[in-house]
């Protein structure tokens, strides 16, 4: 078998894809959490719960109402984007103004009400979630294999980080959303609805953050914790592409997710630490992050 | 022809602004003392004064974007001291903030479409294009790029597309050009023409002076004089005296 650097091709590219799958997480939490912290300047501590919120919703749509993982792509999301509009029209809503600490210590009490509460109802050992049929297996491209479901996430993700980019960068509605994040008082003197505005794209970074959940819940583990591991990797993903860029969210994410894989490959004991390493040396060199404005 | 002229058509003395015992304040800061003022239908009247006076103050208070307010702000006959700063805009008031508020994520075009179109009657893009030449040709260029008169013509350009019939403008002639000044002059006069009601905070009076109905000299938060155009010359030695000029 061929070798690169002393390592296996087959394994190189195996690693190579789980940190692209990874970064497509990353991806869709960080570009959720910029969306918010552009337009609401708050710190979403609740996001990591919202994304296993989407992923046990998933689950539990099926286990009850057999409703299928095609549906539950969109109905998770919307379900979860209203618990998200709700966070934010009865709590948010009422500290606005206020500074970030305050919003950053209520998303995260949030979060551990939610956790809580499913940690009772369903314990910490997981939910089983079985993967639809159509992906089970893979092809063998001949260097190494590749799981279907495995393409068929990192293909999805990425279309929905560009659809949303699009939306943002390319659109009416997204011009509101950069123009919201510069100056909201002067949109409402335009006669622009801000709280509504505000209110819907809480929801909408709240629905990628669930969107991203049912997507892994056919390969993670299901659980009521399972938010709280990755928003941590997340926040230094947004911090090393900067807050509010949503271009800089998604690149950083991938490429995060990559390094890391890398890092598993050539130095497995590194690879859990080699993100927030990085997070260092951007801090150090470029404190608004890689495709942050400089202040 | 623009549907403004006919609506105006015999409504001259029609009140489009009445404000009255305004008072506003900044945190714990009292800025506005009383504020008493009228402004007809397809006037152009100008509030004068110094620095700190509190003329950006009454129209920002007009939009409701002040902290706390008192008194009575009547609109086209309706009082709108509870409404919302987005309702205000759709009773037809453009609001062109001081600093202009040039939105540096958006391109020019972008900015220019931003505001909703609250009434009909508005100008159309290329209405717009055709006045301002300049913005067509860097409408793809990001808002903030331009250079200060040109960012100044998007200010006002993007209040006209909505259709709003009473425009606030704050210091629209501030560290501009004079060759600037001038085209702002000639754009206000057109628009005057066309029935626009338009309400002029400005440190430069011999730029108002000719474009004016009417001025307001504010002073520590109160009207401390209104000069009529016809009164202007007899008047001038007190108006320098009030303007430091």
């Amino acid at each position: 078998m061929s070798m690169i650097l002393g390592v296996p091709v087959a394994v190189l590219f195996g690693q190579l894809l789980l940190g692209l799958i990874n970064g497509g997480f990353y991806a869709l939490l960080s570009l959720g959490l910029a969306v918010i912290f552009g337009l609401l300047k708050i710190i979403n501590f609740a996001h990591g719960a919202l994304y296993m919120l989407g992923a046990m919703a998933t689950v539990i749509l099926f286990d009850t109402l057999g409703i299928s993982y095609w549906a539950a792509l969109f109905v998770a999301p919307i379900l979860v984007g209203c618990v998200g509009v709700a966070i934010e029209y009865f709590l948010l809503r009422k500290i606005a103004g206020q500074d970030h600490i305050y919003s950053l210590l209520l998303t995260f009490g949030v979060a551990l009400i939610i956790q809580g509460v499913l940690t009772n109802m369903y314990g910490v050992s997981g939910l089983r979630y079985s993967m639809p049929d159509v992906f089970k297996g893979g092809m063998n491209l001949g260097f190494m294999f590749l799981p279907y479901y495995r393409a068929w996430v990192i293909v999805i993700a990425l279309l929905v980080c560009f659809g949303t980019w699009f939306m943002i960068e390319k659109t009416k509605l997204g011009a509101y959303l950069r123009a919201g994040t510069e100056d909201s008082q002067l949109m409402q003197g335009f006669g622009i609805n801000v709280p509504l505005l505000v209110s819907l794209t809480f929801g909408f970074g709240v629905m990628l953050a669930a969107f991203a959940g049912a997507l892994a819940a056919p390969i993670y583990s299901v659980t009521p914790v399972m938010g709280s591991h990755i928003l941590i990797v997340v926040f230094a993903v947004v911090v090393i592409g900067g807050m509010g860029s949503i271009s800089g969210a998604i690149i950083t994410g991938i490429l995060m997710g990559v390094v890391e894989g890398l890092t598993k490959t050539f130095y497995p004991p590194a690879s859990s630490a080699v993100i927030f390493l990085v997070m260092v040396v951007v801090l150090l060199v470029r404190p608004s992050g890689l495709f942050g404005k400089e202040a | 022809m623009s549907p403004a002229v006919p609506n105006q058509v015999g409504k001259k003395d029609y009140e489009q602004l009445r404000v009255s015992g305004l008072h506003a304040f900044y945190g714990e800061s009292h800025i506005l003392h009383g504020i008493d003022l009228v402004v007809n239908r397809g006037e152009l009247v100008t509030l004068l004064g110094r620095n700190g006076a509190g003329r950006s103050t009454t129209l920002k208070a007009i939009m409701n974007m002040v902290g706390r307010r008192t008194g009575s702000i009547m609109i086209n006959g309706e009082e709108t001291m509870s409404c919302a700063p987005r309702h205000i805009a759709h009773l037809g008031v453009g609001f062109c903030p001081e600093h202009r508020g040039i939105f540096a994520a958006l391109n020019v075009e972008e900015n220019l479409t931003l505001p909703p179109v609250v009434r009909s009657g508005g100008m159309s893009l290329e209405e717009i294009y055709t006045m301002f030449p300049n913005l067509y040709q860097r409408r793809a260029s990001p808002g903030t790029k331009l250079s200060g008169g040109e960012q100044q013509m998007l200010a006002l350009a993007r209040i006209l597309r909505t259709g709003a019939n009473m425009l606030l403008l704050d210091e629209i002639t501030e560290g501009l050009a004079p060759v600037i000044v001038e085209k702002l002059g000639e754009v206000l006069m057109n628009l005057k023409s066309k029935g626009l009601t338009i309400i002029l905070v400005e440190q430069n009076f011999h730029f108002t002076a000719p474009l004016a109905d009417r001025h307001y000299v504010v002073e520590h938060g109160q009207i401390a004089e209104e000069v009529s155009a016809s009164e202007l010359d007899s008047k001038r030695s007190l108006l320098n005296g009030y303007l430091g000029v």
